[in-house]
């Protein structure tokens, strides 16, 4: 949150999906409304199927055959959903991606140098060598020393977590201003992700780089972002500031989640969220999804489809937020 | 790449290969390739007789003397005339081959890369390709165009591209929905550049494979159209026209000249196949990673 009083970098308003499954339209988001700041991180938090990786589809245009979008996605006040051609080829320059497993979205049998330098050279128009030389830079940016040696490799050869570097390297070549970067570090292993988080939180600071950062780890999200949205069958449930999220939750959903995850300092037995996660196509239009596992639950959730109301600094979508609030407080430690 | 001092000599690069072979079949295969295709180049060359050149009182005269095979129907050097037919019976579906490969992969490509309603019409346009047979389509084009190899390699590409369109289009497909054209696509690299730089590359072995077994049934096909009198016409030395031209020597007790030009295409065809599909299970095998 360096420039508060700026206009956000990214604004998703109401932004509503629905996905052609077996020849039909099912709804898959709902009102999902977010904003990132410059320069500020938010996570966007929630089990599979809750809509977070197609939120971030949405972003970068990339969604399914048939996908029908409701509501707007602007990036730096341009509308993403009219782009298109040369306009959309810019606009993913400025909005880079970091992918969950970077072994798969790198061409296995070219050499990480030409991976590195083929947008530079091809939409830029920089020779060969100067995006050679870029690249090694921005691989010692991201902590790998030798990277004239690592342009020569190829893919197969670096481990998980150097090929992850490599890959947020490559996406910084393009100077980027927002990084969407979905499920970064699920593929690796716990000391790399502690690494690779740290490495993306440098570079915020450093080059006042906005993050996207899709988990389904609240602790995680909690440990680098300003704030974080929480997301349960195809909606934002919670929005907070990470710090308030973690201790003092408003949504009974957030709470459990935050119960749920195991503790070192804790030999009790782990408490489970009753019941299946609802995927967002079984979502019901008339009552709260999370209904149906809610232990506060009453008859006004089943009647009416709730909506986000504004609480303590964030807006969380409960029917029983004022009466809840404060209640939920934070994890049980011992 | 200068201070390698590091312990780093298990590391080396070992690029994909593991297994080089292309087994013992594939490469008496190849030599047999290889072979032919020399003898396409040098043949009329180093031919020891002028292969159009008859006698007709030498007619069917057998091995001996400096006629190593004998001569045929018309009292030319059997010989002569294989080495000199290698080129058209080489270079026909060497250009067809070609032509089939441009034409489908850019079929493939824009049905793979654009999907929807280009992919539809496209593959609707194939469907009514597939009904005509080739020959039909040689017999065709001879008649619009006068007999001729030309006119048969014309007729045999439009006859043969739905099938390699066909191919390749789901060949690219799955290269397409792979995670790392995503990748690219998102970085603001364009279609065409991640078209022709990273699926076409990555479709490649594939193509080679799929062309070598085209090559094997246009050496076929086009040796059937000659024969039919609609392809090469005599009297240029081809496999095919050699064939039809000494047939009756067959019923007379003199097959050395039509088998001979039969032994040709059979060996080109046999090999041609096996390379292929040699050269196929080692595409799938990298290329499925």
């Amino acid at each position: 949150m360096n420039h508060p009083e700026s206009a956000p970098l990214l604004e998703v308003d109401r932004l509503g999906l629905d996905l052609l499954v077996g020849g039909v339209h099912r709804s898959v988001l709902r009102d999902v409304s977010f904003s990132v700041a410059q320069g500020e991180a938010v996570g966007l938090v929630g089990e599979s199927g809750s809509g977070k990786s197609m939120t971030v589809r949405a972003i970068d245009r990339l969604l399914p055959a048939g996908a029908r979008q409701r509501g707007s996605i602007r990036f730096d006040g341009k509308d993403v959903v009219s782009l298109s051609g040369a306009a959309l080829r810019s606009y993913r320059a400025e909005v880079a991606v970091v992918f969950q497993d970077p072994r798969v979205h790198i061409n296995p049998v070219r050499r990480v140098g030409d991976f590195m330098t083929e947008v530079l050279r091809t939409n830029r128009s920089v020779r060969r060598r100067d995006a050679g030389a870029r690249a090694v830079e921005m691989l010692a940016k991201v902590g790998i020393p030798d990277g004239e040696r690592r342009l020569d490799q190829y893919p197969h050869e670096l481990s998980g977590g150097l090929l992850q570097r490599v890959m947020i390297a490559s996406t910084l070549l393009t100077a980027p201003r927002l990084l969407l970067a979905d499920e970064p570090t699920t593929a690796l292993d716990v000391t790399t992700q502690a690494e690779i988080m740290g490495l993306l939180d440098e570079l915020r600071s450093d080059l006042g780089l906005s993050i996207l950062f899709i988990t389904h780890d609240l602790d995680l999200a909690a440990a680098v972002c300003d704030r974080t949205a929480v997301m349960y069958a195809g909606e934002i449930v919670e929005v907070r500031e990470s710090r308030l999220l973690h201790d003092d939750p408003l949504h009974p959903y957030t709470a459990a989640l935050g119960a749920a995850r195991p503790l070192l300092d804790r030999t009790a037995r782990l408490v489970a969220v009753p019941g299946r996660p609802l995927s967002a196509l079984e979502a019901p239009t008339d009552g709260c999804a999370f209904a149906g596992r809610c232990p506060y639950v009453e008859p006004t959730c089943t009647s009416a489809a709730p909506v986000l109301v504004p609480a303590d600094g964030g807006a969380a979508r409960c029917v029983r937020v004022e009466a809840l609030r404060g209640t939920l407080g934070g994890v049980p430690h011992a | 790449m200068s201070a390698v001092a590091a312990p780093v000599a298990g590391t080396r690069p070992v690029r994909g290969r593991r297994r080089t072979g292309l087994g013992a079949t594939g490469w008496v295969s190849a030599a047999v390739v290889g072979l032919a295709t020399l003898v396409a180049v040098v043949g009329p060359l180093v031919a020891p007789h002028d292969p159009n050149q008859a006698d007709l009182v030498q007619a069917w005269i057998g091995p001996g003397g400096d006629h190593l095979v004998g001569l045929d129907v018309q009292g030319r050097d059997v010989l002569s005339r294989i080495l000199a037919g290698a080129r058209s019976s080489m270079l026909g579906p060497l250009l067809i081959v070609v032509i089939c490969m441009l034409v489908g992969s850019l079929l493939g490509l824009v049905s793979a890369w654009r999907g929807g309603m280009v992919d539809a019409g496209v593959s609707a346009g194939l469907d009514i390709l597939f009904a005509f047979p080739g020959v039909l389509l040689a017999a065709l084009t001879a008649a619009v165009f006068g007999a001729g190899l030309w006119a048969a390699v014309l007729a045999m590409a439009v006859a043969y591209t739905p099938f390699v369109a066909r191919l390749l289009r789901g060949a690219m497909l799955k290269e397409r929905n792979q995670p790392y054209i995503t990748a690219l696509e998102v970085q603001g690299l364009g279609a065409t550049a991640i078209c022709l730089r990273h699926v076409l590359p990555n479709v490649f072995p594939f193509m080679v494979a799929q062309g070598s077994i085209l090559f094997g049934y246009a050496v076929l096909d086009l040796a059937v159209i000659s024969y039919l009198g609609i392809g090469v016409q005599p009297p240029d030395p081809d496999w095919g026209v050699m064939i039809s031209e000494n047939q009756s020597g067959i019923l007379l007790g003199y097959p050395l000249p039509a088998l001979c030009a039969g032994a040709c295409i059979v060996a080109v065809v046999v090999a041609m196949n096996l390379l292929g599909e040699r050269l196929l299970e080692r595409a799938g095998k990298d290329g499925g990673r």
